[in-house]
């Protein structure tokens, strides 16, 4: 029987922001040994009119799930370490609201982790978002597209 | 005293996050809903509104709200 080595799983809710360049380079030195990494940065749109957006979360339900996600992302694909950092509160133009890194022996099991959890993290995660422009909030709706996005990994 | 708490859109129709709402006995859903403002309740009914009591999920069938518990309203997400 093969020896199986634990993903590191480092899931994070962030209620402040967060340097996702500092981040990246911890999360690669802790991962000296995989063969690649897979990241992807969220960040707010700019234009549209948008001055701010904000992500709402449900503190019983919103970490646990992620951290679920997580544990269903290294149970699918050979992962060294899974790196989620979700954003909480305001956040500006620019401003990172998600970072999801995923450090593998092979490419593939890293970008499928990563496009996995991004679909997971926008599709069914703890989250409401709403945006500020000409100085009214609104809530943004789920869009049906994000329901396609997670379908594929069915 | 019960706890209320409206996520997402559903706090723009309440007028607020939370509210506190007082219980004589233990209320069956259908009778805190009725103790709310019409508009309010029917968007808190809304077939895809998930419900979490004291911070776990649980179905709308037989939810019995008592006195100190916390139910949350929670519409459909859109993270990241």
């Amino acid at each position: 029987m093969a020896l199986t080595v634990p993903t590191a799983l480092d899931v994070r809710l962030a209620l402040d922001p967060f340097d996702p360049h500092a981040e990246l380079a911890a999360f690669g030195a802790s991962h000296d040994a995989a063969g690649g990494i897979v990241s992807f940065l969220g960040k707010v749109r700019a234009g549209e009119g948008v001055e701010a957006l904000e992500l709402r979360h449900f503190a019983p339900l919103t970490l646990p799930g992620m951290e679920t996600l997580a544990k269903d992302a290294a149970a699918r694909w050979v992962l060294d370490g899974l790196l989620i950092i979700h954003r909480s509160g305001v956040m500006a133009p620019g401003d990172p609201i998600v970072l999801v890194a995923a450090a593998a022996r092979h490419r593939r099991d890293a970008f499928a982790a990563a496009d996995f959890a991004m679909d997971h993290l926008k599709g069914d995660s703890w989250f409401w978002k709403r945006e500020r422009a000409n100085g009214a909030w609104r809530w943004i709706e789920p869009r049906a597209e994000d329901h396609v996005d997670r379908a594929r990994w069915a | 005293m019960a706890k209320l708490l409206f996520l997402g859109r559903l706090e723009d129709a309440a007028g607020g996050a939370e509210r506190d709402l007082p219980l004589a006995a233990p209320t069956a859903l259908a009778d805190v809903l009725a103790m709310l403002e019409p508009g309010l309740a029917q968007a808190a009914a809304g077939a895809r509104i998930r419900l979490a009591l004291n911070g776990a999920l649980v179905p709308a069938d037989g939810l019995v709200l008592a006195d100190a518990d916390e139910l949350a309203f929670l519409p459909p997400v859109s993270g990241g």
